[in-house]
């Protein structure tokens, strides 16, 4: 169980204070304080933890934002930006002295320009929000996190958030082009704009990422692309992870670069066809989502050359989709893995580490291994193409000794990923979850640096303090 | 000048230059010399002595080299793999005067990309991990070698572009991709530059995938040979892809652009050389004492700065890429162009009168500045890495 910091009484008695500070910037509705009210914000996408705060605050616009972290400031207030709460690695827990900042009603779509393929968007808008209100033009907003219909733009550039498309079209930080930003003393700053690429520093490719650390973001203005002209998926199944993972390698290798290439272990087949009856072939160990792009001859072509990869590796059944119902049903068990997962455990934690993917058979055998050592299952989903690895540990909230084991297990899981060349968070952040395991992958003095280029920004540390670095004799996160 | 041959050599260099407050020059090749503002440094050092691949999983699609390694070896070994660097980094070392083989460090930390910057991202983006040494000479390390990472604060994105100014990377991990089977660009002849960005903006909101997306006055297409017969403006639209899918998707666009004009196929092997041109800023020539500027706008403004400055000049990036090249004594019509359409600047060579004495990029607000200046403190407290490079007195 990690800690989180002593509130500060002195904070904690001036509650009145700051509240009536907040309810002079903001409309009454915009400040909540009642315990009822505040209880659906004690806690984000990492149940375990939860704290409820001092108060929530919710601004409409970029200079209330301003003026609450300026009160917050000046009081010495910490302040936990918040967007949708969907954070699987605890970053948006709050803290018992502090003030959540909820975007949420930030919720405005400001442009959307479709000659110069940009759009600006408030940073409460929900990441499909995007989507949906440039679709009918025919484009699209390209990261696309499986919690795509909660999740919102500020706390997918909070995390630099992916999805199973980022192969081809990368994650948050390649698809932004500005920010409007509120520093801790609440001044208001604009990053980058409509055009590409900064003269300067990338301030706006070091706040993305940063976990709600640095700055709120108010305002994001993103690339919004055109889309294909069609897009088809197919399943491979196979006898085995090493074979799976050998597939991929020739796929990759042959100079194709699907737009996803998702890899499920024989659990997460099993688990997803439950609940999506997408046809998923139950007797596979392994089972690749392959998805191609383009017209349907181009679609037809690709996934010819791809099955005639695949074929070497002697698949167990290899089903190209017929139709776009059948690609949304493909999909539809991949996007609702957790849920899935969620209906045959009463609980479980998703990690979030990447490998080598060379390294994948290996790491799958090693996790098993984890498995049997902790009495606990684990079902596993990959982002093939690019590394990234997806273990749903399954366990018991209600028992203690589950949780520990998890959170060892799951501990012991991003462990593995640094000792094989991998790191501790592809898309899903640090957060507080994986905030004590930054040692194995920095040495102190670089963490060090990190947290001095935290200072830069907010030299009191009162923006989102607990997360990310681990506490330990920290004075800048117990002061 | 001093060119340690390893990471710890640096690191020691660069600790001792720090114990005695004395500014470095820091330089890969040297190609870059002439960007942005002048250098005055007591020492100098080269990165040129730590190179060569430490790594490369063409499967993974990674890449890791030393900072000092030759672009042209690192392509080289990419295309033995059929596969290349997505950013499609250009080589101005004609354009800036200054001749050489520039490496990747010179190149990331000038963050330049190529024509493809607007599908495959910058150069920053395909930056997986560094190492680098700060300006006290001690090592450090952001990112990895897997492709996505979101472990701790990036600092290869802060490196990216930072000129040398906040560390000397001395290892880089780059993601990579398979190099297009083919490629193809329609041309269409004759338009004005307003006329040509709507079709460059027609093309590039078409589902076929556009990645290159340049218009060049008759006369920067006369200085390409392949484009001069056209004895017009070109507007170039470049696909690539695997073969079938070329021709598909040329034919397809051609049919799609007709409102805009009658689009010809340029073939493979004449594309590849135009969009070398286009990249490496070649329909451009720079006569003794002229200025060279860069300025990046939302693409709809790009014919305005063409239109504003009067500088002789061409539009990449679908119009939002202006290169520009003229009298010195524009760069105040540049940057108030640039200012007034919401984009940035870039003097990206001119005269040493003018790089010493005016700002070569945008004055950051002071609030943002003021961060800078703590970041900087962070990252080299002394201030003695390329001093002045980006910003007089930083
Ligand atoms: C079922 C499920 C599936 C998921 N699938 C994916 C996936 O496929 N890919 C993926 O990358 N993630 C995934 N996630 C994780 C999560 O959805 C992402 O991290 C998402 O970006 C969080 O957005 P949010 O609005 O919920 O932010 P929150 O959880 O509220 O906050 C996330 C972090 O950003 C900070 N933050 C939020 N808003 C701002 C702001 N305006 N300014 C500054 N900081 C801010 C917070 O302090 C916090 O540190 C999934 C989560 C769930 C529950």
């Amino acid at each position: 169980m990690l800690a989180l910091p002593e509130p500060k009484a002195d904070i904690l008695a001036r509650r009145d204070e700051i509240v009536a500070g907040l309810r002079a910037i903001l409309p009454a509705s915009g400040v909540i304080t009642e315990p009822l009210r505040l209880k659906p914000y004690e806690t984000d996408g990492l149940p375990a933890y939860r704290q409820i705060p001092l108060a929530v605050a919710l601004p409409e616009t970029t200079e209330q934002v301003a003026a609450v972290l300026k009160l917050c400031h000046s009081i010495g207030v910490r302040v936990i930006p918040r967007g949708a709460g969907t954070s699987l690695s605890g970053g948006a827990t709050p803290l018992a002295d502090a003030v959540v900042l909820g975007l949420m009603r930030m919720n405005r779509i400001l442009e959307i320009d479709y000659a110069d393929r940009c759009a600006t968007v408030q940073a409460g808008v929900t990441n499909i929000g995007i989507t949906q209100a440039v679709a009918g033009n025919g484009f699209f907003y390209a990261p696309d996190p499986s919690s795509q219909l909660a999740c919102m733009i500020g706390g997918n550039v909070g995390m630099n958030s992916g999805g199973a498309h980022c192969l081809k079209y990368g994650v948050t930080a390649n698809n932004l082009l500005g920010l409007t930003a509120v520093t801790i003393e609440g001044d208001i700053l604009h990053l980058g704009g409509n055009h590409l690429d900064a003269a300067g520093y990338d301030w706006l490719g070091l706040i993305t990422g940063s976990e709600g650390m640095l700055v709120v973001v108010t305002e994001v203005m993103v690339r919004i692309l055109r889309g294909p002209e069609g897009a088809r998926a197919m399943l491979a199944a196979f006898r085995s992870n090493e074979i799976a993972g050998q597939c991929v390698d020739a796929i990759i290798g042959s100079g194709i670069i699907p737009v996803a290439l998702e890899f499920m272990d024989r659990p997460a087949i099993h688990a997803c066809e439950a609940f999506a009856h997408a046809g998923y072939p139950l007797d596979a160990e392994a089972m690749l989502i392959i998805e191609v792009e383009g017209s349907v001859a181009e679609q037809d072509d690709l996934l010819d050359r791809i099955k005639r990869l695949c074929e070497p590796f002697e698949p167990l059944s290899m089903r190209v989709s017929q139709s776009p119902e059948e690609s949304l049903a493909i999909w539809k068990g991949r996007k609702g893995a957790f849920g899935a997962v969620g209906r045959i455990s009463p609980d479980y934690m998703c990690m979030d580490g990447t490998i080598p993917t060379s390294r994948l058979p290996e790491v799958l055998r090693r996790i098993g291994e984890m498995s049997d050592q902790y009495g606990l299952k684990v079902a596993n989903i990959f982002h093939a193409g690019d590394g990234n690895l997806h273990p749903l540990v399954m366990f018991d909230a209600n028992d203690p000794d589950s949780f520990h084991r998890a959170e060892a297990f799951g501990a012991d899981i991003l462990k593995l990923c640094v000792e094989v060349g991998g790191c501790l968070t592809g898309e899903h952040g640090v957060g507080l979850e994986k905030r004590d395991l930054m040692r194995f992958q920095f040495s102190e003095p670089e963490l060090e640096r990190q947290r001095r280029l935290k200072d830069a920004f907010d030299p009191a540390w009162l923006l989102n303090p607990a997360k990310v670095f681990p506490l330990q004799d920290k004075p800048r996160q117990a002061a | 000048m001093s060119a340690p041959a390893t990471e710890a050599a640096l690191a020691e260099a660069i600790a001792d230059a720090y114990a005695a407050k004395e500014p470095v020059l820091v330089q890969g090749a040297g190609t870059k010399h002439g960007m942005l503002r002048p250098v005055q440094a007591a020492r100098s050092l080269s990165t040129r002595n730590l190179s060569g691949i430490t790594l490369y999983a063409p499967k993974e699609l990674v890449i890791s080299a030393r900072a000092g390694t030759p672009i042209t070896e690192i392509k080289a070994a990419l295309a033995e793999h059929g596969q290349h660097l997505t950013a499609e980094p250009p080589d101005l070392s004609d354009l800036l005067g200054v001749p050489g083989n520039q490496t990747l460090g010179g190149i990331v930390a000038t963050n330049l990309s190529g024509p493809r910057r607007i599908v495959a991202g910058a150069m920053r983006d395909q930056i997986l991990g560094i190492r680098a040494v700060d300006g006290t000479g001690e090592i450090f390390h952001s990112g990895g070698r897997v492709l996505k990472n979101v472990t701790g604060l990036d600092l290869c994105k802060l490196l990216s572009g930072s000129h040398g100014t906040l560390g000397i990377m001395t290892e880089i991990t780059l993601k990579i991709l398979p190099a297009p089977e083919q490629t193809g660009t329609l041309v269409i002849p004759g338009l004005d530059a307003t006329a040509a960005v709507a079709t460059l903006s027609a093309a590039l909101g078409s589902p076929y995938g556009v990645s290159g997306a340049a218009w060049l006055p008759p006369d920067a297409a006369a200085r390409i040979p392949e484009l001069a017969g056209f004895n017009a403006s070109v507007a170039l639209m470049r696909i690539e892809e695997f073969a079938a899918s070329v021709t598909y998707r040329t034919a397809r666009l051609a049919q799609d652009l007709q409102p805009h004009g009658r689009a010809e196929l340029l073939g493979d092997t004449i594309s590849r050389s135009v969009w070398r041109s286009v990249r490496d800023v070649t329909p451009l020539t720079v006569e003794p004492g002229e200025a060279v500027w860069r300025v990046s706008v939302r693409p709809s403004a790009g014919p305005g700065i063409l239109a504003a400055t009067g500088l002789r000049g061409f539009l990449d990036w679908g119009g939002g890429l202006v290169w520009l090249v003229g009298d010195p004594a524009s760069h105040p019509a540049v940057t108030a162009a640039a200012t007034a359409a919401k984009g940035i600047w870039t003097l990206m060579h001119a005269p040493d009168s003018l790089r010493a004495s005016a700002d070569v990029i945008p004055p950051e607000p002071p609030v943002l500045a003021a961060i800078g200046r703590r970041v900087k403190a962070v990252m080299d407290p002394a201030g003695i890495l390329n001093p002045g490079r980006m910003a007089a007195g930083a």
